[in-house]
């Protein structure tokens, strides 16, 4: 089976976030970036242990700038076979159909996503890549197992979970349970440097959203402590003051 | 033109979430002078109730196909529903239904996405919105340039009020076309507020040192009718259930009340609770990062201190 995996680079958890020109843009300066948890912890290391398991070859997509062949390298690193780079940025429908366009080409059996990108938390790409490639999408999968061409698929729900069937083609994306974290190892980032990384021009699209503005929550004020032997008066001030129970 | 809000009802009523984004469509409706439509797909026994949240007008599609969810047919279905009454916006909630649909919902309609939204749209030129970025460390406003948008709303971002009457339902007929994905089994815990949806929240950490003492979070949270929550390594260990770890890589939540108990406040904790109205901190450690996010706290061991604000809570619900 042809398995890609979408990889995004996204701020480290850590990072302290700021912004500048007025607010305008994300100001990085002194800021690690990291592969996006869920791609790189969830969605890649499951489609490797499926290579792994039946054969194949897992491919891995990110659509942004040379600057992001870090991040690509080390998924190269803990096991993908090799990358394509489609080198632009835009909106996630920009993203999707650069990822759709790709993979229209190449008869993937199942496209990998996280289940959201950790800086704007959109959950927004991986279904439109599905809707543009017409194919079944299952969200937030926290269990996928393969029986010849038939998966089954355990997903998140609110308040529960959902199993269910879906034959190959699909695209999938991976919250925790699905896999176990990987650490790439010595050998892994040897090998990654020889591994194909491709990079490839994008197709033109059009946004359809634009951030016009950020801004930060105001500063919390100072917390206010009360006495462990007096809980009657931390009930009355959520009852009274901050109105809350 | 009209607001179109898909109410969500997989469990065969609707829920909070779909409550909540009628009740933000019939605000768009109001300030923008137009009609807000909800849509039921499927059973929905309570559907006459999103009038009292303010539709102008529930509509109802049923269907053999619809019993399974699947993303893509439910899609062509409010994608049809769209083109019927004319919609220019275009309301789901923000919960796994609501993503699974969103970004194939607003490729099919040509649409601008914003997923998440927080509040309702500024005035102005074109349509702009707020979400939470940065898994709530800051928040952007974005701005949708195409004609349709689709925006999906956060959990508890706004507080619901019935304005309204119960609405009778029309049926509707569209093209339903046969599902792929094939549903075997949907659990749902009942008698328990998910924790998305939950407006009160007790939450505990590795400072409670053993499984078998969470007996008294148990007590608190029955007490407050509260829904129980985790530290990511609580749950890692299997100290509690994988669904209860709430931050970075776990569930975002916005209750009203957060309780924080014996949790030191890492980043990555922080990321999924600090939308919370008000955060109540409890922890043996005066220097724990977790009161720097604290609206109270209490310096305390909580083995000593969980118990008498269990017993203050009774006192309090009993007056
Ligand atoms: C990429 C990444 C993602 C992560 N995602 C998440 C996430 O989603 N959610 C999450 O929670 N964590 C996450 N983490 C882990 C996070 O960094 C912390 O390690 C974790 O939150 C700590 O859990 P804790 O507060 O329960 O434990 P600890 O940090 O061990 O804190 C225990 C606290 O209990 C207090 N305490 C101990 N005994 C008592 C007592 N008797 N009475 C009162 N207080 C007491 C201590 O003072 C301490 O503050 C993530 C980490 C990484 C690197
Ligand atoms: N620029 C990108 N390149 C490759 N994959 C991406 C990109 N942006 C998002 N994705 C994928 O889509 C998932 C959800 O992202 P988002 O819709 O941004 O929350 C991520 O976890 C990635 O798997």
């Amino acid at each position: 089976m042809k398995y890609l995996v979408c990889v995004n680079k996204t701020p480290d958890t850590t990072a302290k976030i700021s912004f500048k020109n007025d607010g305008k843009e994300f100001d990085d300066s002194g800021v690690q970036y990291i592969m996006n948890p869920y791609d790189e912890w969830y969605a890649l290391v499951r489609a490797l242990e499926l290579k792994e398991a039946n054969g194949g070859e897992v491919v891995l997509i990110n659509v942004g700038g040379p600057e992001n062949d870090t991040v690509i390298r080390k998924g190269l690193a803990i096991g993908g076979d090799k990358a394509v780079r489609i080198n632009g940025s835009g909106d996630s429908f920009y993203v999707a159909s650069q990822i759709a366009n790709y993979a229209k080409d190449n008869n993937f059996d199942i496209i990998f996503a996280g289940k959201e990108s950790i800086d704007y938390n959109g959950s927004e790409v991986p279904a439109m890549v599905a809707e543009l490639l017409d194919l079944p999408f299952i969200s937030y999968g926290i269990k996928l197992e393969m029986e010849g061409e038939t998966a089954t698929v355990t997903r998140d729900v609110e308040g529960g979970v959902e199993i269910a069937e879906v034959n190959t083609p699909f695209v999938i994306s991976a919250a925790k349970g699905m896999a176990e974290q990987r650490i790439p190892n010595m050998r892994g980032i040897m090998m990654a440097k020889k591994k194909p990384l491709d990079v490839v021009e994008p197709t033109s699209v059009e946004a359809r959203v634009e951030i016009s503005s950020f801004e930060l929550p105001p500063p919390k004020a100072e917390v206010k402590l009360v006495d462990p032997e007096n809980m009657d008066e931390l009930v009355r001030l959520l009852h009274e003051e901050a109105k809350v129970i | 033109m009209a607001i179109l809000v898909y109410a969500e009802s997989l469990t065969g009523d609707c829920k909070k979430p779909a409550f909540e984004a009628v009740y933000y469509g019939s605000k768009l409706a109001e300030k923008s002078g137009t009609e807000c439509i909800a849509l039921v797909l499927g059973e929905a026994n309570n559907a006459p109730e999103l009038g009292e949240y303010g539709a102008d007008k529930v509509l109802q599609v049923t269907h053999e196909h619809l019993k399974d969810f699947d993303s893509s047919v439910y899609t062509s279905v409010i994608a049809q529903v769209v083109e019927q009454v004319n919609a220019n916006r275009v309301i789901l909630s923000h919960t796994s239904t609501g993503k699974s649909l969103a970004g194939r919902l607003s490729v099919r309609l040509k649409a601008g996405l914003v997923s998440g939204v927080n509040a309702l749209p500024a005035e102005g030129d074109g349509l702009i919105v707020k979400k939470p970025v940065f898994s709530g460390k800051a928040y952007g406003h974005y701005k949708i340039t195409s004609d349709i948008a689709v925006l999906s709303l956060m959990g508890n971002a706004l507080r619901t009020e019935k304005s309204g009457s119960l609405a009778t339902v029309e049926s509707l007929s569209t093209d339903v076309p046969a599902p792929k994905v094939k549903v075997k089994s949907l659990e749902v815990k009942t008698g328990e507020v998910p924790l998305p949806e939950a407006e009160l929240v007790v939450s505990a950490g590795r400072g409670m040192k053993d499984p078998s003492n969470w007996n008294i979070i148990e007590e608190l949270a029955d007490v407050l009718g509260a829904t129980t929550a985790c530290s990511r390594p609580v749950s890692d260990t299997g100290w509690r259930p994988h669904h209860e770890h709430v931050g970075q890589t776990g569930i975002a939540i916005r209750p009203n009340l957060y309780i924080a108990i014996g949790i030191s406040g890492a980043i990555q904790h922080l990321a999924g609770v600090n939308n919370s109205k008000v955060i109540v901190v409890i922890n043996k450690d005066p220097e724990a990062p977790f009161f720097k996010a604290a609206d109270y706290g209490v310096v305390a061991d909580l083995f000593d201190v969980v118990p008498k604000l269990t017993e203050s809570f009774k006192k309090f619900k009993a007056s």
